[in-house]
C-alpha cells in the first residue's frame, strides 16, 4: 500500500463553465513511505491545490474528483472526522510564504506547542522541553527569545524553521513542501533546503516537494512530475528530464532555468 | 460618515507623535471614566441624602447643602446624580456584556456555517440593524415591562446585531487566512480554531468597538429612561433626570445641566479609551509605537 496515491485527481471551480478545463487535470502519482517526489511547474499550474487536496483542505467554491488516499484511507468526498487523524501524523504542509502562514497575534512558542500537546499528549513541563527541542531540532538561535518572539520580530528564514518545527512537530509520514524557499533570500534557502534535507532523511519521511525552480528540486529529490496547467506533461528521474526534457514544456521550463544560469555567470 | 482607517488618518503624523497622542487620549479616557465609575462605587456605600428625603425647598440653586441644588419635590440631585451613575454603569456593562454573548456566537456560527445559512443570517441581521436601537428596546420593554433587567435585556439584544454582523465579517476574514489552512493542516480541530486564531485576531478591533456600543448602550438607557421606559424609582436615570428638569429649566438649569455633563463625561471616556485601546491591543502595531 501506497503513502499517498492520487489517481484521476481533478481539481474543479465550482462557479467555472461546465465545459472549462479543470485547474487540475486526471493528474496520477504515488509516494512510497520514505520515497521522494518533486511536483515543478509555472506560478498558477495547480501544485498548491493539488497540495491542499492531499490534507482535503480545498479553498471553499473548489472540488476535487477522482481519488486521493493517505495510508489507504480515501480524503476525497471525506468527512472531517475522518480527515482529522490524518493531519499531522499523516501528512504535514510547509508553506510557501510563513509570513502568512503562521499566526500574527500568537508567540512562536505557543504555535509550536499546540500539534506536539495534540499529537504526542504532552503538558506541563515536558511540553516545555519538547518545544524547545523542536526549536533547537530546526537549528534557531536564541531560544528564549524565540519563544517569547511573534513572526513579525523574527526574520523570513526563522519564520520558516518555525512553520517547520510546527509541521514536524506531529511526526508525519509524508511532509508536503510547497515552495519552501520561494519567499526566502538565496543564502537563507540554501540553509533551509539543506535542513530540510537532513530532517527528511533522519527522519526517514516521505517528501512531496513542490517547486518552480529546477536546481531546488534537483538537489532535494529523485524523481519529478512536471505539472503544465494542471497537466502532468513529463515525469522520470530528475536528471533524465532535465538532460532530456521529452515535452515541448518541460524543455522551455530547462532552456529558461540555463538562460538565467548563463546570465548570472556572465556578470 | 466614511471608515478612516487609523494609519489613513495619521499618516502625515510621527509615529513617536502618534503613539504619544494616543496614550494621552488613553490617560482622559480613563480619569473621566474612572471618575462616573468611582462616584458610582461611592454610591454604594454614601449618599448625602436618602434617594426619598424631600427635606430640601423645591427647586433650590445649589448651595453648601445641595451642590447642586434639588428637584421640583426638594430631593437632592447630587444623590440622583451618583445613583444615576451607578444606573448608567450597570446598564452599559450589562448590556455589552449581553450584547456580545449573544452577538458573537451568532457572528461566530455565520462564519462557519454553509453558505446558506451565512446568508439567512446575515440578511436577518441586515434587517435588524436597520431597525433603530431605541424602537426595539422599546417594543421589548413594552411586552417585558420597564425595570433595570428589562432595559439591560432590551439593549443588549439590540446591540447583539451589530456585534454579529462585525464578529462575522472579521471571522470570515480571519478563517480565510492562510495561518488557519496552515493551523488546519497541523490537526486543529475547529473550537481550536476558534479559541486560539478567530477569537484572538478579531480581539483588537472587536474590543474597540464593543467600547464604543458601551457609550451607545449609557445613551440608550438615558433615553429609554427620558421617555419614561427605564428602571423605575427609586433607580434615578440620568435620562430621568432630564426629563424631569425640563419643564423648569429656564428656572433651575442645574437638573439638566448636571445629568447632561455626567452623560458627555462618561460616553467621551469610553470612546476616548476606544480609540487609544486600538493600538495597545494589537502586538503587530507595537513596533510603529
Ligand atoms: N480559491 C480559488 N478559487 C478559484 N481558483 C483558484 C483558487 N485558488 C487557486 N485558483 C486557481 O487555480 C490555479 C492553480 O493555482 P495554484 O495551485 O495555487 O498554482 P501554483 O502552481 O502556483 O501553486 C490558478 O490558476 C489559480 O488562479
Ligand atoms: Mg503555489
Amino acid at each position: 500500500m501506497s503513502l499517498l496515491r492520487i489517481d484521476r485527481l481533478s481539481i474543479s471551480s465550482a462557479s467555472a463553465a461546465p465545459d472549462a478545463r479543470p485547474l487540475v487535470d486526471e493528474l496520477y502519482l504515488s509516494l512510497e513511505a520514505g520515497a521522494r517526489l518533486g511536483l515543478i511547474g509555472e506560478s498558477g499550474s495547480g501544485k498548491s491545490l493539488t497540495s491542499l487536496a492531499i490534507t482535503g483542505l480545498l479553498p471553499s467554491g473548489l472540488a476535487g474528483s477522482g481519488s486521493i488516499t493517505l495510508n489507504g484511507v480515501e480524503v476525497i468526498g471525506a468527512d472531517e472526522r475522518v480527515l482529522q487523524p490524518l493531519r499531522g501524523p499523516v501528512a504535514s504542509i510547509v508553506f510557501q510564504e510563513p509570513l502568512t502562514a503562521l499566526d500574527p497575534l500568537m508567540r512562536v512558542g505557543r504555535q509550536v506547542a499546540g500539534p506536539i500537546r495534540r499529537h504526542r499528549g504532552l503538558r506541563g513541563g515536558a511540553l516545555d522541553t519538547a518545544v524547545r527541542a523542536a526549536l533547537d531540532e530546526v537549528a534557531l538561535p536564541d531560544l528564549d527569545r524565540m519563544l517569547r518572539a511573534y513572526p513579525h520580530e523574527i526574520s523570513g528564514g526563522q519564520r520558516q524553521r518555525v512553520a517547520i518545527a510546527i509541521a514536524l512537530a506531529s511526526r508525519p509520514a509524508l511532509l508536503i513542501a510547497d515552495e519552501p524557499t520561494t519567499a526566502l533570500d538565496v543564502t537563507v534557502q540554501a540553509e533551509v533546503l539543506a535542513l530540510l534535507n537532513r530532517l527528511v532523511a533522519e527522519r526517514e519521511m516521505a517528501l512531496l516537494f513542490i517547486s518552480h525552480d529546477l536546481a531546488v528540486v534537483s538537489s532535494m529529490v529523485d524523481e519529478v512530475v512536471v505539472l503544465s496547467n494542471g497537466v502532468a506533461v513529463e515525469r522520470g528521474p530528475v536528471a533524465r528530464v532535465l538532460s532530456a526534457p521529452e515535452h515541448e514544456y518541460t524543455r522551455r521550463l530547462v532552456a529558461s532555468a540555463r538562460a538565467l544560469d548563463n546570465a548570472l555567470e556572465a556578470l | 460618515m466614511t471608515a478612516v482607517t487609523p494609519s489613513d488618518a495619521t499618516q502625515h503624523v510621527s509615529p513617536r507623535l502618534k503613539g504619544r497622542r494616543r496614550s494621552r487620549t488613553l490617560a482622559i479616557g480613563i480619569a473621566f471614566v474612572g471618575l462616573i465609575v468611582a462616584v458610582a462605587l461611592v454610591s454604594l456605600v454614601w449618599l448625602p441624602y436618602e434617594p426619598s428625603d424631600t427635606s430640601g425647598g423645591r427647586l433650590e440653586s445649589p448651595s453648601w447643602e445641595h451642590w447642586i441644588g434639588t428637584d421640583k419635590f426638594g430631593r437632592d440631585l447630587l444623590t440622583q446624580l451618583m445613583i444615576g451613575a451607578r444606573i448608567a454603569i450597570t446598564v452599559g456593562c450589562g448590556a455589552v456584556a449581553v450584547g456580545a454573548t449573544i452577538g458573537i456566537t451568532i457572528g461566530l456560527v455565520a462564519a462557519f456555517a454553509k453558505p446558506w445559512l451565512d446568508d439567512t443570517i446575515s440578511a436577518t441581521l441586515d434587517v435588524l440593524i436597520a431597525f433603530p436601537v431605541l424602537l426595539l428596546a422599546m417594543l421589548i420593554v413594552a411586552a417585558q415591562g420597564a425595570s433595570l433587567g428589562t432595559a439591560i435585556l432590551a439593549i443588549g439584544i439590540a446591540l447583539s446585531a451589530v456585534v454579529a454582523r462585525l464578529t462575522r465579517i472579521l471571522a470570515s476574514q480571519v478563517l480565510r487566512a492562510q495561518y488557519v489552512t496552515a493551523a488546519r493542516t497541523s490537526g486543529t480541530r475547529w473550537f481550536g480554531i476558534v479559541g486560539q486564531h478567530v477569537l484572538p485576531n478579531i480581539w483588537p478591533t472587536l474590543g474597540v468597538n464593543l467600547a464604543l456600543l458601551f457609550g451607545a448602550a449609557v445613551l440608550a438607557e438615558a433615553s429609554l429612561s427620558y421617555l419614561g421606559l427605564g428602571a423605575p424609582p427609586p433607580n434615578a436615570s440620568w435620562g430621568r433626570m432630564l426629563q424631569e428638569a425640563q419643564a423648569t429649566f429656564t428656572t433651575a438649569p442645574a437638573g439638566a445641566i448636571a445629568p447632561g455633563i455626567a452623560l458627555v463625561i462618561l460616553v467621551v471616556g469610553v470612546n476616548f479609551i476606544a480609540d487609544g485601546l486600538r493600538d495597545l491591543a494589537d502586538p503587530t502595531r507595537k513596533r510603529s509605537r
